[in-house]
Protein backbone atom coordinates (compact mmCIF):
# COMPACT_ATOMS: atom_id res chain seq x y z
CA UNK A 1 0.00 0.00 0.00
CA UNK A 2 3.01 2.11 1.13
CA UNK A 3 4.52 2.16 -2.70
CA UNK A 4 1.56 3.06 -4.08
CA UNK A 5 1.41 6.40 -1.64
CA UNK A 6 4.95 7.27 -2.18
CA UNK A 7 5.36 6.82 -5.78
CA UNK A 8 2.46 8.91 -6.21
CA UNK A 9 4.09 11.83 -4.93
CA UNK A 10 7.63 10.90 -5.85
CA UNK A 11 6.64 10.94 -9.95
CA UNK A 12 5.57 14.75 -9.42
CA UNK A 13 8.76 15.29 -7.77
CA UNK A 14 10.77 14.02 -10.63
CA UNK A 15 9.11 16.09 -13.10
CA UNK A 16 9.89 19.36 -11.10
CA UNK A 17 13.35 17.67 -10.87
CA UNK A 18 13.85 18.19 -14.21
CA UNK A 19 14.23 21.69 -14.42
CA UNK A 20 17.75 21.28 -11.96
CA UNK A 21 20.82 21.31 -13.76
CA UNK A 22 19.17 20.42 -17.16
CA UNK A 23 17.77 17.28 -15.32
CA UNK A 24 20.87 15.38 -14.51
CA UNK A 25 19.59 14.50 -10.98
CA UNK A 26 16.72 12.83 -12.80
CA UNK A 27 17.65 8.69 -12.83
CA UNK A 28 19.31 8.84 -10.25
CA UNK A 29 16.75 10.38 -8.04
CA UNK A 30 14.18 8.15 -9.67
CA UNK A 31 15.91 4.85 -8.87
CA UNK A 32 16.55 6.84 -5.52
CA UNK A 33 12.66 7.22 -5.32
CA UNK A 34 12.37 3.32 -6.28
CA UNK A 35 14.34 1.84 -4.33
CA UNK A 36 12.71 4.02 -0.75
CA UNK A 37 9.17 2.37 -2.59
CA UNK A 38 10.41 -0.86 -2.09
CA UNK A 39 11.76 -0.48 0.98
CA UNK A 40 8.72 1.27 2.18
CA UNK A 41 6.41 -1.84 0.94
CA UNK A 42 8.02 -4.03 4.19
CA UNK A 43 6.33 -1.55 6.43
CA UNK A 44 2.77 -4.12 6.16
CA UNK A 45 5.28 -7.24 6.16
CA UNK A 46 3.60 -9.73 8.37
CA UNK A 47 0.53 -7.54 8.66
CA UNK A 48 -2.29 -8.72 6.15
CA UNK A 49 -5.26 -6.54 6.25
CA UNK A 50 -7.08 -4.53 3.71
CA UNK A 51 -6.85 -0.38 2.65
CA UNK A 52 -9.24 1.92 1.50
CA UNK A 53 -12.41 0.83 2.37
CA UNK A 54 -11.21 -2.63 1.76
CA UNK A 55 -10.46 -2.35 -2.11
CA UNK A 56 -6.91 -3.12 -1.55
CA UNK A 57 -5.78 -6.19 -0.21
CA UNK A 58 -2.28 -6.54 1.66
CA UNK A 59 -0.62 -9.96 2.39
CA UNK A 60 2.69 -11.03 2.27
CA UNK A 61 2.56 -12.78 -1.16
CA UNK A 62 1.29 -9.40 -2.54
CA UNK A 63 4.17 -7.78 -1.17
CA UNK A 64 6.43 -10.03 -2.47
CA UNK A 65 4.71 -9.07 -6.16
CA UNK A 66 5.22 -5.71 -5.67
CA UNK A 67 9.09 -5.77 -4.69
CA UNK A 68 9.45 -7.88 -7.42
CA UNK A 69 7.84 -5.30 -9.88
CA UNK A 70 9.44 -2.65 -8.40
CA UNK A 71 12.97 -3.98 -8.71
CA UNK A 72 12.76 -4.37 -11.94
CA UNK A 73 11.36 -1.13 -12.59
CA UNK A 74 15.42 -0.11 -10.83
CA UNK A 75 17.17 -2.55 -13.40
CA UNK A 76 15.26 -1.24 -15.96
CA UNK A 77 15.84 2.52 -15.17
CA UNK A 78 19.07 1.44 -14.73
CA UNK A 79 20.08 0.90 -17.83
CA UNK A 80 17.31 3.71 -18.97
CA UNK A 81 20.51 5.63 -20.24
CA UNK A 82 18.39 9.35 -20.49
CA UNK A 83 17.03 8.12 -23.59
CA UNK A 84 19.02 9.11 -26.21
CA UNK A 85 17.46 7.02 -28.92
CA UNK A 86 14.54 9.54 -28.50
CA UNK A 87 14.45 12.72 -30.33
CA UNK A 88 14.25 16.03 -28.36
CA UNK A 89 13.69 13.35 -25.47
CA UNK A 90 12.16 15.12 -22.15
CA UNK A 91 13.88 12.16 -20.03
CA UNK A 92 12.15 13.80 -16.24
CA UNK A 93 8.25 12.80 -18.20
CA UNK A 94 9.20 9.90 -18.83
CA UNK A 95 10.61 8.97 -15.27
CA UNK A 96 7.54 10.74 -13.92
CA UNK A 97 5.66 8.50 -16.12
CA UNK A 98 7.57 5.17 -15.24
CA UNK A 99 6.49 6.11 -11.76
CA UNK A 100 2.96 6.37 -11.93
CA UNK A 101 2.61 3.54 -14.28
CA UNK A 102 4.03 1.60 -11.62
CA UNK A 103 1.02 2.32 -9.37
CA UNK A 104 -1.37 0.95 -11.66
CA UNK A 105 0.72 -1.98 -11.68
CA UNK A 106 0.97 -2.33 -7.84
CA UNK A 107 -2.83 -1.62 -7.49
CA UNK A 108 -3.16 -4.40 -10.25
CA UNK A 109 -1.71 -6.80 -8.11
CA UNK A 110 -3.08 -6.11 -4.70
CA UNK A 111 -6.94 -5.49 -5.92
CA UNK A 112 -9.54 -6.26 -3.42
CA UNK A 113 -12.41 -4.57 -5.62
CA UNK A 114 -13.24 -4.74 -9.13
CA UNK A 115 -12.67 -1.09 -9.15
CA UNK A 116 -9.39 -1.09 -8.27
CA UNK A 117 -9.10 -3.79 -11.10
CA UNK A 118 -9.91 -1.25 -13.50
CA UNK A 119 -8.27 1.79 -12.23
CA UNK A 120 -4.97 -0.20 -12.37
CA UNK A 121 -5.66 -1.32 -16.05
CA UNK A 122 -5.55 2.02 -16.71
CA UNK A 123 -2.78 3.73 -15.10
CA UNK A 124 -0.71 1.41 -16.72
CA UNK A 125 -2.76 1.22 -19.80
CA UNK A 126 -2.28 4.92 -20.10
CA UNK A 127 1.04 5.39 -19.21
CA UNK A 128 2.21 2.89 -21.54
CA UNK A 129 0.28 4.61 -24.54
CA UNK A 130 2.07 7.68 -23.97
CA UNK A 131 5.54 6.16 -23.61
CA UNK A 132 5.12 4.23 -26.65
CA UNK A 133 4.77 7.22 -28.70
CA UNK A 134 7.57 9.46 -26.67
CA UNK A 135 9.63 9.62 -30.41
CA UNK A 136 7.02 12.16 -31.78
CA UNK A 137 9.35 12.25 -35.17
CA UNK A 138 9.52 8.62 -35.91
CA UNK A 139 6.45 7.46 -38.18
CA UNK A 140 7.22 4.19 -36.91
CA UNK A 141 6.53 5.26 -32.86
CA UNK A 142 3.41 6.97 -34.05
CA UNK A 143 1.72 4.16 -35.66
CA UNK A 144 2.79 2.08 -32.77
CA UNK A 145 0.76 4.46 -30.36
CA UNK A 146 -2.31 4.45 -32.60
CA UNK A 147 -2.65 0.90 -32.98
CA UNK A 148 -1.65 0.22 -28.95
CA UNK A 149 -4.28 3.22 -28.39
CA UNK A 150 -7.04 2.31 -30.55
CA UNK A 151 -7.23 -1.42 -29.34
CA UNK A 152 -6.31 -0.97 -25.92
CA UNK A 153 -9.29 1.23 -25.38
CA UNK A 154 -11.17 -1.13 -27.10
CA UNK A 155 -10.02 -3.74 -24.92
CA UNK A 156 -10.95 -1.23 -21.69
CA UNK A 157 -14.13 -0.90 -23.19
CA UNK A 158 -14.94 -5.14 -23.38
CA UNK A 159 -13.32 -5.02 -20.05
CA UNK A 160 -15.35 -2.81 -18.13
CA UNK A 161 -18.46 -4.37 -19.88
CA UNK A 162 -17.37 -7.77 -18.11
CA UNK A 163 -17.45 -5.89 -14.81
CA UNK A 164 -21.06 -4.52 -15.44
CA UNK A 165 -22.48 -7.88 -15.93
CA UNK A 166 -20.34 -9.61 -12.57
CA UNK A 167 -21.95 -6.34 -10.84
CA UNK A 168 -25.32 -7.31 -12.32
CA UNK A 169 -24.79 -10.86 -10.96
CA UNK A 170 -23.17 -10.43 -7.52
CA UNK A 171 -24.99 -7.40 -6.57
CA UNK A 172 -20.89 -5.87 -5.28
CA UNK A 173 -17.29 -5.41 -6.72
CA UNK A 174 -15.15 -7.49 -4.05
CA UNK A 175 -13.80 -10.61 -5.44
CA UNK A 176 -14.51 -12.03 -1.79
CA UNK A 177 -18.46 -11.53 -2.47
CA UNK A 178 -18.29 -13.14 -5.84
CA UNK A 179 -16.24 -16.44 -4.46
CA UNK A 180 -19.32 -16.35 -1.56
CA UNK A 181 -21.83 -15.94 -3.93
CA UNK A 182 -20.78 -18.67 -6.29
CA UNK A 183 -20.26 -20.91 -3.21
CA UNK A 184 -23.97 -20.46 -1.50
CA UNK A 185 -25.73 -20.64 -5.21
CA UNK A 186 -25.48 -23.51 -7.45
CA UNK A 187 -27.79 -22.14 -10.31
CA UNK A 188 -24.94 -19.01 -11.11
CA UNK A 189 -26.86 -16.36 -13.40
CA UNK A 190 -26.50 -15.56 -17.22
CA UNK A 191 -24.62 -12.06 -16.13
CA UNK A 192 -22.13 -14.02 -14.38
CA UNK A 193 -21.11 -16.11 -17.35
CA UNK A 194 -21.27 -13.09 -19.98
CA UNK A 195 -19.25 -11.01 -17.28
CA UNK A 196 -16.62 -13.61 -16.74
CA UNK A 197 -16.20 -13.71 -20.50
CA UNK A 198 -15.31 -10.34 -21.50
CA UNK A 199 -13.71 -9.41 -18.43
CA UNK A 200 -11.29 -11.98 -19.11
CA UNK A 201 -11.34 -11.03 -22.87
CA UNK A 202 -9.79 -7.43 -21.74
CA UNK A 203 -6.99 -8.88 -19.34
CA UNK A 204 -5.99 -11.74 -22.13
CA UNK A 205 -5.90 -8.69 -24.41
CA UNK A 206 -3.40 -6.78 -22.00
CA UNK A 207 -1.89 -10.05 -21.57
CA UNK A 208 -1.12 -10.60 -25.19
CA UNK A 209 -2.25 -14.16 -25.26
CA UNK A 210 -4.26 -15.09 -29.06
CA UNK A 211 -6.07 -14.47 -30.45
CA UNK A 212 -6.15 -10.89 -28.50
CA UNK A 213 -2.32 -10.89 -29.75
CA UNK A 214 -2.81 -8.77 -32.89
CA UNK A 215 -0.98 -5.39 -31.64
CA UNK A 216 1.82 -6.82 -29.92
CA UNK A 217 4.73 -7.19 -32.76
CA UNK A 218 3.41 -3.94 -33.48
CA UNK A 219 3.97 -1.98 -31.02
CA UNK A 220 6.78 -3.67 -30.06
CA UNK A 221 8.55 -2.86 -32.85
CA UNK A 222 7.55 0.56 -33.07
CA UNK A 223 8.03 1.44 -29.34
CA UNK A 224 11.45 2.73 -28.20
CA UNK A 225 13.24 -0.16 -27.07
CA UNK A 226 13.47 0.63 -23.26
CA UNK A 227 9.73 0.90 -23.41
CA UNK A 228 9.06 -2.21 -25.07
CA UNK A 229 11.22 -3.93 -22.18
CA UNK A 230 8.93 -2.14 -19.80
CA UNK A 231 5.54 -3.68 -21.42
CA UNK A 232 6.96 -7.05 -21.98
CA UNK A 233 8.14 -7.54 -17.69
CA UNK A 234 6.22 -5.25 -15.67
CA UNK A 235 2.82 -5.04 -17.98
CA UNK A 236 2.89 -8.80 -18.47
CA UNK A 237 3.60 -9.81 -14.87
CA UNK A 238 0.90 -7.51 -13.09
CA UNK A 239 -1.74 -8.75 -15.59
CA UNK A 240 -1.01 -12.40 -15.21
CA UNK A 241 -0.91 -11.21 -11.16
CA UNK A 242 -4.70 -10.00 -11.55
CA UNK A 243 -6.01 -12.73 -13.81
CA UNK A 244 -4.56 -14.92 -11.01
CA UNK A 245 -6.61 -13.49 -8.16
CA UNK A 246 -9.58 -13.07 -10.48
CA UNK A 247 -9.96 -16.80 -11.63
CA UNK A 248 -8.06 -18.63 -8.21
CA UNK A 249 -9.37 -16.34 -5.76
CA UNK A 250 -12.84 -15.40 -6.87
CA UNK A 251 -14.09 -17.70 -9.56
CA UNK A 252 -12.54 -21.20 -8.46
CA UNK A 253 -16.10 -22.69 -8.67
CA UNK A 254 -16.46 -21.67 -12.26
CA UNK A 255 -13.11 -23.59 -13.22
CA UNK A 256 -15.17 -25.86 -15.23
CA UNK A 257 -16.25 -22.95 -17.53
CA UNK A 258 -13.17 -20.73 -17.77
CA UNK A 259 -10.73 -23.76 -18.36
CA UNK A 260 -11.36 -24.82 -21.52
CA UNK A 261 -10.97 -21.22 -22.70
CA UNK A 262 -8.26 -21.16 -21.00
CA UNK A 263 -7.26 -24.21 -23.13
CA UNK A 264 -8.10 -22.87 -26.29
CA UNK A 265 -6.69 -19.54 -25.50
CA UNK A 266 -3.06 -21.39 -24.41
CA UNK A 267 -3.05 -23.64 -27.62
CA UNK A 268 -3.35 -20.43 -29.84
CA UNK A 269 -0.55 -18.73 -28.21
CA UNK A 270 1.99 -21.24 -28.34
CA UNK A 271 1.26 -22.36 -31.93
CA UNK A 272 0.82 -18.74 -33.22
CA UNK A 273 3.77 -17.54 -31.11
CA UNK A 274 6.61 -20.24 -31.46
CA UNK A 275 5.72 -21.12 -35.29
CA UNK A 276 5.56 -16.73 -36.18
CA UNK A 277 8.90 -16.21 -34.23
CA UNK A 278 10.38 -18.36 -36.48
CA UNK A 279 10.28 -16.40 -39.61
CA UNK A 280 11.78 -12.88 -38.23
CA UNK A 281 14.33 -10.72 -39.13
CA UNK A 282 13.85 -8.08 -36.36
CA UNK A 283 15.25 -9.02 -33.05
CA UNK A 284 12.28 -6.92 -31.15
CA UNK A 285 9.38 -8.45 -33.64
CA UNK A 286 10.72 -11.77 -32.72
CA UNK A 287 11.11 -11.28 -28.74
CA UNK A 288 7.53 -10.22 -29.38
CA UNK A 289 6.35 -13.20 -30.58
CA UNK A 290 8.52 -15.25 -28.04
CA UNK A 291 6.53 -12.90 -25.76
CA UNK A 292 3.34 -14.31 -26.86
CA UNK A 293 4.13 -18.05 -26.56
CA UNK A 294 5.43 -17.10 -22.55
CA UNK A 295 2.03 -16.07 -21.97
CA UNK A 296 0.86 -18.75 -23.21
CA UNK A 297 3.51 -20.55 -20.78
CA UNK A 298 1.79 -18.29 -17.76
CA UNK A 299 -1.67 -19.31 -19.01
CA UNK A 300 -0.77 -22.45 -18.28
CA UNK A 301 0.15 -22.43 -14.73
CA UNK A 302 -3.74 -20.55 -14.02
CA UNK A 303 -4.91 -23.21 -15.76
CA UNK A 304 -5.48 -26.06 -12.82
CA UNK A 305 -6.99 -24.32 -9.39
CA UNK A 306 -3.77 -25.79 -6.95
CA UNK A 307 -2.11 -24.50 -4.42
CA UNK A 308 1.07 -24.14 -6.22
CA UNK A 309 -0.22 -21.96 -9.05
CA UNK A 310 1.28 -18.87 -7.06
CA UNK A 311 4.35 -19.91 -6.74
CA UNK A 312 5.11 -21.40 -10.13
CA UNK A 313 3.82 -18.17 -11.36
CA UNK A 314 5.56 -15.90 -9.49
CA UNK A 315 8.80 -18.18 -10.18
CA UNK A 316 8.19 -17.83 -14.36
CA UNK A 317 7.44 -14.62 -14.12
CA UNK A 318 10.85 -13.55 -11.75
CA UNK A 319 13.09 -16.06 -14.44
CA UNK A 320 11.60 -14.12 -17.22
CA UNK A 321 11.71 -10.75 -16.50
CA UNK A 322 15.63 -11.67 -15.54
CA UNK A 323 16.21 -13.15 -19.42
CA UNK A 324 14.23 -10.42 -20.89
CA UNK A 325 16.09 -7.62 -19.44
CA UNK A 326 19.77 -9.33 -20.64
CA UNK A 327 17.82 -9.78 -24.35
CA UNK A 328 16.60 -6.11 -24.40
CA UNK A 329 19.57 -4.84 -22.54
CA UNK A 330 22.35 -6.29 -24.74
CA UNK A 331 20.52 -4.32 -27.62
CA UNK A 332 19.96 -1.42 -25.97
CA UNK A 333 23.83 -1.40 -25.31
CA UNK A 334 24.30 -2.07 -29.50
CA UNK A 335 21.74 0.93 -30.54
CA UNK A 336 24.69 2.99 -32.02
CA UNK A 337 24.63 0.16 -35.24
CA UNK A 338 23.11 2.25 -37.69
CA UNK A 339 21.57 0.45 -40.68
CA UNK A 340 22.12 1.85 -44.05
CA UNK A 341 18.80 4.22 -44.01
CA UNK A 342 20.54 5.55 -41.08
CA UNK A 343 17.49 3.79 -38.31
CA UNK A 344 18.87 2.08 -35.28
CA UNK A 345 19.79 -1.65 -36.38
CA UNK A 346 17.35 -3.87 -35.03
CA UNK A 347 18.05 -6.93 -36.99
CA UNK A 348 19.34 -9.98 -35.84
CA UNK A 349 21.89 -9.61 -38.06
CA UNK A 350 23.52 -6.63 -35.55
CA UNK A 351 24.62 -9.49 -33.44
CA UNK A 352 26.98 -10.54 -36.16
CA UNK A 353 30.63 -10.77 -34.56
CA UNK A 354 29.95 -9.71 -31.05
CA UNK A 355 32.02 -12.98 -29.73
CA UNK A 356 34.93 -11.18 -31.11
CA UNK A 357 34.07 -7.63 -30.42
CA UNK A 358 32.89 -7.92 -26.84
CA UNK A 359 32.82 -11.65 -25.12
CA UNK A 360 30.81 -9.67 -22.47
CA UNK A 361 27.89 -8.83 -24.23
CA UNK A 362 28.09 -12.06 -25.66
CA UNK A 363 27.80 -14.23 -22.82
CA UNK A 364 24.83 -12.11 -21.45
CA UNK A 365 23.00 -12.89 -24.72
CA UNK A 366 23.81 -16.70 -24.73
CA UNK A 367 22.60 -16.90 -21.03
CA UNK A 368 19.24 -15.15 -21.87
CA UNK A 369 17.97 -16.91 -25.29
CA UNK A 370 18.98 -20.33 -23.37
CA UNK A 371 17.10 -18.95 -19.99
CA UNK A 372 14.18 -17.99 -22.72
CA UNK A 373 14.37 -21.35 -24.61
CA UNK A 374 14.16 -23.15 -21.36
CA UNK A 375 17.47 -25.43 -21.33
CA UNK A 376 18.43 -26.62 -18.39
CA UNK A 377 20.95 -24.80 -16.02
CA UNK A 378 19.04 -21.31 -16.50
CA UNK A 379 15.88 -20.18 -14.53
CA UNK A 380 14.10 -20.82 -17.40
CA UNK A 381 14.22 -24.26 -17.72
CA UNK A 382 12.99 -24.42 -14.06
CA UNK A 383 10.05 -21.83 -14.70
CA UNK A 384 8.70 -24.15 -17.36
CA UNK A 385 8.89 -27.32 -15.67
CA UNK A 386 7.04 -26.18 -12.53
CA UNK A 387 4.51 -24.56 -15.17
CA UNK A 388 4.34 -27.78 -16.71
CA UNK A 389 3.60 -30.22 -13.25
CA UNK A 390 1.38 -27.70 -12.07
CA UNK A 391 -0.69 -28.15 -15.38
CA UNK A 392 -0.43 -32.00 -15.74
CA UNK A 393 -3.43 -33.78 -14.87
CA UNK A 394 -6.00 -35.67 -17.52
CA UNK A 395 -8.22 -33.12 -18.58
CA UNK A 396 -5.68 -31.08 -20.23
CA UNK A 397 -2.80 -33.63 -21.27
CA UNK A 398 -2.74 -32.58 -24.89
CA UNK A 399 -1.44 -29.21 -23.98
CA UNK A 400 1.25 -30.54 -22.05
CA UNK A 401 2.68 -32.09 -25.06
CA UNK A 402 1.43 -29.36 -27.56
CA UNK A 403 3.60 -27.24 -25.04
CA UNK A 404 6.73 -29.38 -25.05
CA UNK A 405 6.44 -29.75 -28.99
CA UNK A 406 6.37 -25.85 -29.25
CA UNK A 407 9.20 -25.58 -27.38
CA UNK A 408 11.49 -27.91 -29.61
CA UNK A 409 10.45 -24.99 -32.14
CA UNK A 410 11.53 -22.52 -29.92
CA UNK A 411 15.09 -23.52 -29.91
CA UNK A 412 15.06 -23.24 -33.41
CA UNK A 413 14.58 -19.41 -33.39
CA UNK A 414 16.38 -19.02 -29.77
CA UNK A 415 19.24 -20.48 -31.20
CA UNK A 416 19.81 -17.64 -34.47
CA UNK A 417 20.78 -15.00 -32.53
CA UNK A 418 23.30 -17.59 -30.70
CA UNK A 419 24.47 -18.59 -34.05
CA UNK A 420 24.65 -14.96 -35.33
CA UNK A 421 27.13 -14.18 -32.62
CA UNK A 422 30.03 -16.67 -33.56
CA UNK A 423 29.92 -15.51 -37.03
CA UNK A 424 32.40 -13.27 -38.64
CA UNK A 425 31.93 -9.77 -39.36
CA UNK A 426 33.91 -6.95 -41.06
CA UNK A 427 33.96 -4.25 -38.07
CA UNK A 428 36.34 -5.24 -35.87
CA UNK A 429 36.76 -2.38 -33.25
CA UNK A 430 35.61 -3.22 -29.40
CA UNK A 431 32.53 -1.98 -28.27
CA UNK A 432 32.61 -0.20 -25.00
CA UNK A 433 29.66 -0.81 -22.23
CA UNK A 434 28.93 1.34 -20.00
CA UNK A 435 29.80 0.42 -16.25
CA UNK A 436 26.46 0.82 -14.90
CA UNK A 437 25.19 -1.57 -17.80
CA UNK A 438 27.62 -4.17 -16.38
CA UNK A 439 26.31 -3.85 -13.22
CA UNK A 440 23.10 -4.68 -14.34
CA UNK A 441 23.70 -7.20 -16.89
CA UNK A 442 25.93 -9.06 -14.22
CA UNK A 443 23.39 -9.10 -11.84
CA UNK A 444 20.72 -10.15 -14.55
CA UNK A 445 22.76 -13.28 -15.69
CA UNK A 446 24.16 -14.51 -12.31
CA UNK A 447 20.33 -14.22 -11.11
CA UNK A 448 19.10 -16.31 -14.02
CA UNK A 449 22.39 -18.80 -13.47
CA UNK A 450 21.64 -18.93 -9.85
CA UNK A 451 17.79 -20.09 -10.68
CA UNK A 452 18.86 -22.57 -12.81
CA UNK A 453 20.88 -24.24 -10.24
CA UNK A 454 19.36 -23.64 -6.75
CA UNK A 455 15.22 -22.71 -7.76
CA UNK A 456 14.67 -24.29 -4.73
CA UNK A 457 16.20 -20.45 -3.11
CA UNK A 458 13.02 -18.90 -4.86
CA UNK A 459 10.35 -22.21 -5.23
CA UNK A 460 11.12 -22.46 -1.21
CA UNK A 461 10.78 -19.35 -0.33
CA UNK A 462 7.55 -18.11 -1.25
CA UNK B 1 -28.72 -11.07 -5.71
CA UNK B 2 -31.27 -8.87 -7.91
CA UNK B 3 -34.63 -7.90 -7.38
CA UNK B 4 -34.56 -9.51 -3.94
CA UNK B 5 -35.69 -6.66 -1.91
CA UNK B 6 -37.76 -4.90 -4.00
CA UNK B 7 -39.30 -3.00 -1.48
CA UNK B 8 -36.55 -0.73 -1.31
CA UNK B 9 -36.60 0.15 -5.29
CA UNK B 10 -38.62 3.40 -5.98
CA UNK B 11 -42.28 2.80 -8.20
CA UNK B 12 -40.70 5.32 -10.59
CA UNK B 13 -38.43 3.07 -11.24
CA UNK B 14 -39.96 -0.66 -11.20
CA UNK B 15 -42.54 0.58 -14.05
CA UNK B 16 -39.94 -0.08 -17.10
CA UNK B 17 -37.94 -3.74 -16.16
CA UNK B 18 -34.40 -4.05 -15.61
CA UNK B 19 -34.23 -6.41 -18.89
CA UNK B 20 -35.39 -3.36 -20.96
CA UNK B 21 -31.99 -1.49 -19.66
CA UNK B 22 -29.77 -4.24 -20.24
CA UNK B 23 -31.01 -4.59 -23.70
CA UNK B 24 -30.53 -1.06 -24.51
CA UNK B 25 -26.54 -0.82 -22.99
CA UNK B 26 -25.71 -4.28 -24.92
CA UNK B 27 -27.55 -2.63 -28.22
CA UNK B 28 -25.22 0.62 -27.88
CA UNK B 29 -22.41 -1.45 -26.71
CA UNK B 30 -22.32 -3.69 -29.73
CA UNK B 31 -22.84 -0.41 -32.10
CA UNK B 32 -19.49 1.03 -30.66
CA UNK B 33 -18.30 -2.24 -31.06
CA UNK B 34 -18.89 -2.65 -34.69
CA UNK B 35 -17.88 1.14 -35.12
CA UNK B 36 -14.25 0.20 -34.24
CA UNK B 37 -14.28 -2.43 -36.44
CA UNK B 38 -15.35 -1.00 -39.85
CA UNK B 39 -14.43 2.80 -39.65
CA UNK B 40 -10.96 3.81 -40.86
CA UNK B 41 -10.93 7.28 -39.48
CA UNK B 42 -9.45 7.42 -35.93
CA UNK B 43 -11.72 9.91 -34.60
CA UNK B 44 -14.25 8.11 -35.36
CA UNK B 45 -13.25 4.63 -34.07
CA UNK B 46 -12.40 7.03 -30.99
CA UNK B 47 -16.26 8.25 -30.77
CA UNK B 48 -17.27 4.50 -30.95
CA UNK B 49 -14.82 3.46 -27.95
CA UNK B 50 -16.69 6.64 -26.16
CA UNK B 51 -19.91 4.95 -26.90
CA UNK B 52 -18.70 1.51 -25.65
CA UNK B 53 -17.96 3.00 -22.52
CA UNK B 54 -21.36 4.77 -21.94
CA UNK B 55 -23.47 1.64 -22.65
CA UNK B 56 -21.19 0.43 -19.94
CA UNK B 57 -22.10 3.30 -17.47
CA UNK B 58 -25.80 2.75 -18.71
CA UNK B 59 -25.45 -0.91 -17.66
CA UNK B 60 -23.79 0.26 -14.19
CA UNK B 61 -26.66 2.61 -13.30
CA UNK B 62 -29.74 0.45 -13.92
CA UNK B 63 -27.67 -2.62 -11.73
CA UNK B 64 -27.31 0.14 -9.40
CA UNK B 65 -30.72 1.58 -9.23
CA UNK B 66 -32.41 -2.19 -8.94
CA UNK B 67 -29.82 -3.54 -6.33
CA UNK B 68 -30.54 -0.69 -4.29
CA UNK B 69 -26.43 -0.14 -3.91
CA UNK B 70 -24.47 2.89 -4.40
CA UNK B 71 -21.42 1.37 -5.36
CA UNK B 72 -22.19 1.16 -9.19
CA UNK B 73 -22.75 4.72 -9.57
CA UNK B 74 -19.76 5.44 -7.68
CA UNK B 75 -18.01 3.33 -9.77
CA UNK B 76 -19.63 5.36 -12.95
CA UNK B 77 -17.50 8.42 -11.87
CA UNK B 78 -14.37 6.57 -11.91
CA UNK B 79 -14.93 5.41 -15.43
CA UNK B 80 -16.24 9.10 -16.62
CA UNK B 81 -12.63 10.29 -14.69
CA UNK B 82 -10.52 7.42 -16.13
CA UNK B 83 -12.31 8.00 -20.24
CA UNK B 84 -11.60 11.90 -19.83
CA UNK B 85 -7.62 11.11 -19.18
CA UNK B 86 -8.03 8.66 -21.94
CA UNK B 87 -9.48 11.46 -24.32
CA UNK B 88 -6.74 13.85 -23.07
CA UNK B 89 -4.01 11.18 -24.35
CA UNK B 90 -5.72 9.94 -27.18
CA UNK B 91 -6.31 13.29 -29.13
CA UNK B 92 -2.53 13.98 -28.59
CA UNK B 93 -1.52 10.84 -30.39
CA UNK B 94 -3.69 11.87 -32.93
CA UNK B 95 -2.87 15.43 -33.13
CA UNK B 96 0.93 13.75 -33.46
CA UNK B 97 -0.02 11.63 -36.00
CA UNK B 98 -1.85 14.27 -38.15
CA UNK B 99 1.31 16.48 -37.60
CA UNK B 100 3.24 14.34 -39.63
CA UNK B 101 1.45 13.13 -42.11
CA UNK B 102 -1.50 15.22 -42.47
CA UNK B 103 -4.30 12.54 -42.31
CA UNK B 104 -5.91 10.66 -39.50
CA UNK B 105 -6.67 7.71 -42.10
CA UNK B 106 -5.76 4.37 -40.21
CA UNK B 107 -5.11 2.84 -43.38
CA UNK B 108 -2.09 4.91 -43.92
CA UNK B 109 -0.08 3.53 -41.35
CA UNK B 110 1.19 0.22 -42.61
CA UNK B 111 5.37 1.17 -41.76
CA UNK B 112 5.50 -2.19 -39.24
CA UNK B 113 5.04 -5.57 -40.88
CA UNK B 114 6.46 -8.83 -40.41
Amino acid sequence: MYPILFLSFSGLITLFLGFFQEGKWVKPATILFLAIASISAFIDWNKPGAYFFNMLQVNNFNLLLSLVILITAILIVAISDNFKEIEYAHSAEYYAIMQFSLVGAIMMTNFQSLIMLFLGVEILSVSMYVLTGTDKRNLRGNEAAIKYFLLGAFATGILLFGIAMIYGGVGAFEIDAISGTLASNQAQSLFLYIGLVMLLIGLLFKLAAAPFHFWTPDVYEGAPTIFTLFMATIVKTAVVFALYRILHQSFQNMHLSWSYILAGCIALSLIIGNLSAVKQISFKRMLAFSSISHAGFLLLGLLHVSKTADKSLLFYSVSYLLASTSAFGVLLALKNERTENGRSNENISVFKGLATRSPFLSAVLIISMLSLAGIPLTGGFWSKFYVLTDAANDQFFYLIVLALLLTAVGVYYYFKPIITVFEKSDIQEAITINPIFKIIFVLTTLGTLVLGLFPDLLYGMI
Amino acid sequence: MLQENTALIPDMIKQIPLVNYVLLASILFVIGIVGVLIRRNALIIFMSIELMLNAVNLLLVAFSAYNSDPNGQVFVFFIMAVAAAEVAVGLAIIVMIYRNIRSIDIGLLNKLRG
